[in-house]
């Protein structure tokens, strides 16, 4: 029922990380659910820290209707 | 034979006619007050401070020269080739024998005229509405995706980049290449804008072109790239020129900035600022785990000692304790007390045993147990008619219940 972590995006990560912190914060839940919470939140903190260490910027660029990956030799300096 | 001419004509010297001419053109009013237009050559400034230039045009050549009290009222430096308007008094520099423009003011030609426009359109527009407050559109805080309107060959482009990259490596880039000059500049503009969010829908578009004069950014004042941007579905954030230019573009925009990086900063989050927050979040998330568990482990402990209390284990040892104290009362020695103290027991009947009774006994005790054992304690262990074993000092013998009595 709950996406893996890895096909999550940065924000949806960083989102439910968010959400994991309130909920536990909040003291509403039974060990047995913090444990889970926990585990969970820890695992989407280390993914969006991973995410920040290797990404590259991706860079496209429009042809008329279409998108194309952007050569940088284009540029002059 | 020599004719002499009947009158002499005067014959000038260079100085009076000179002089002469000087104060005719002094004495003409519109030459003592005149607007000049040409291009700017053979400029120089010496150390004295004055300024010497021709000023030209296709037909012909005017000298001039601007005394350095004016030129420190400049606001611009003239240069070769420039096109001017120049403001002064025609006179004579009579050692050279050369008329010239005795300038006071200097300014760029068209400015005044270009500028005269900007101020008209933008007036209009915003009489119209469209720089209204209100219609400008709140900046994502995370864009997934930046569309970039701007020359592929500038160094625009290349400062956003290398913003983006050092603060955001994570968001997808689109550009959507345009000429940010020249009449092709502004519908190139407006087509790159609606391609842009047709296409690929960013969450935010920077629109960006790198400094210039008043008439190398004019297509940002062109009315047209206003109302694409207006149109525009993403937020604009707009970073023309430098940080003192300010183009009808900018009104328009969402969001100004005063360089194309700054507009690349303001679309985007520091991912130093990420690394922080996810930090925050993971020690506010342990902290609340050892807190629960702390808790728990309270709780834990809590129970464990009120059930220690309440177990039969524990009603054993408060009866056993009793029971010694009874015995050590009675005045003897008990040789088993220690081993019955580190025995764990479950029935009493277990720890009466090994206790010497017989002392007890002798002193008109008895001790009374059903047939499978048990001790009797309680009358709610026996019904009238059941059979009873009583043992005494020198022995046992069986007996009935008659009746109770509680």
């Amino acid at each position: 029922m709950t996406t893996p972590v890895t096909e999550l995006t940065y924000e949806q990560a960083f989102s439910e990380l968010e959400n994991i912190v309130s909920a536990l914060e909040s003291d509403k839940h039974s060990l047995d659910e913090a444990m889970t919470l926990y585990e969970r939140g820890q695992e989407l903190a280390h993914y969006c820290a991973n995410l920040l260490d290797h990404a590259e910027l991706k860079v496209q660029q429009l042809s008329g209707d279409e998108l194309v990956d952007f050569n940088p030799t284009d540029e002059q300096s | 034979m020599n004719q002499l001419p009947l009158f002499q004509i005067p014959s000038w010297t260079v100085t009076d006619l000179t002089r002469y001419l000087r104060e005719l053109l002094e004495g003409d009013a519109i030459l003592q007050d005149v607007w000049v237009q040409g291009e700017i050559s053979n400029f120089s400034r010496p150390s004295s401070g004055h300024l010497y230039f021709t000023l030209k045009d296709s037909g012909a050549s005017l000298r001039c020269v601007m005394w350095r009290n004016a030129v420190l009222r400049l606001t611009f430096t003239p240069r070769d080739g420039d096109a001017v308007e120049v403001h002064g008094n025609i006179s004579i520099y009579e050692a050279g024998g050369q008329y010239q423009l005795y300038a006071d003011i200097i300014r760029p030609i068209g400015e005044g005229a270009l500028y005269q426009e900007f101020l008209r359109l933008k007036a209009r527009l915003e009489a119209e509405g469209l720089f209204d407050p209100a219609r400008k559109r709140p900046i994502p805080r995370w864009p997934r995706r930046v569309g970039i309107v701007t020359s592929p060959t500038g160094a625009a482009l290349r400062d956003i980049l290398n913003t983006l990259r050092r603060r955001f490596p994570i968001v997808d880039v689109i550009l959507a290449p345009t000429p940010v000059q020249g009449d092709d500049a502004p519908p190139g503009i407006v087509s790159a804008l609606r391609a842009l969010n047709a296409v690929a829908s960013p969450d935010v578009i920077l629109l960006a072109r790198g400094g210039g004069s008043i008439e190398d950014l004019w297509a940002f004042n062109d009315e047209r790239v206003a109302r694409a941007i207006a149109a525009s579905a993403a937020p604009v954030i707009s970073g023309v020129g430098h940080e003192t230019d300010f183009t009808i573009a900018d009104f328009a925009a969402d969001l100004r900035a005063p360089t194309p990086t700054a507009a690349a900063e303001l679309a985007t989050p520091n991912q130093e600022d990420l690394r922080t927050a996810i930090a925050d979040l993971t020690q506010r998330m342990e902290r609340t785990m050892r807190a629960i568990l702390a808790v728990r482990n309270g709780e834990l402990s809590h129970l464990q000692n009120s059930l220690q209390l309440r177990s039969p284990r524990a009603r054993l040892r408060t009866d056993r304790q009793r029971l010694d104290e009874f015995i050590r009362r009675a005045g003897i020695a008990l040789k088993h007390s220690l081993q019955l103290r580190q025995t764990r027991l479950v029935g009493i009947e277990q720890h009466l045993v090994s206790l010497n009774p017989l002392a007890v006994l002798g002193r008109g005790f008895s001790v009374v147990s059903q047939p499978d054992g048990q001790l009797v304690r309680s009358t709610a262990q026996v019904q009238a008619g059941d059979p009873l074993n009583v043992r005494v000092s020198d022995g046992q013998f069986g007996v009935q219940v008659t009746e109770k009595e509680n």
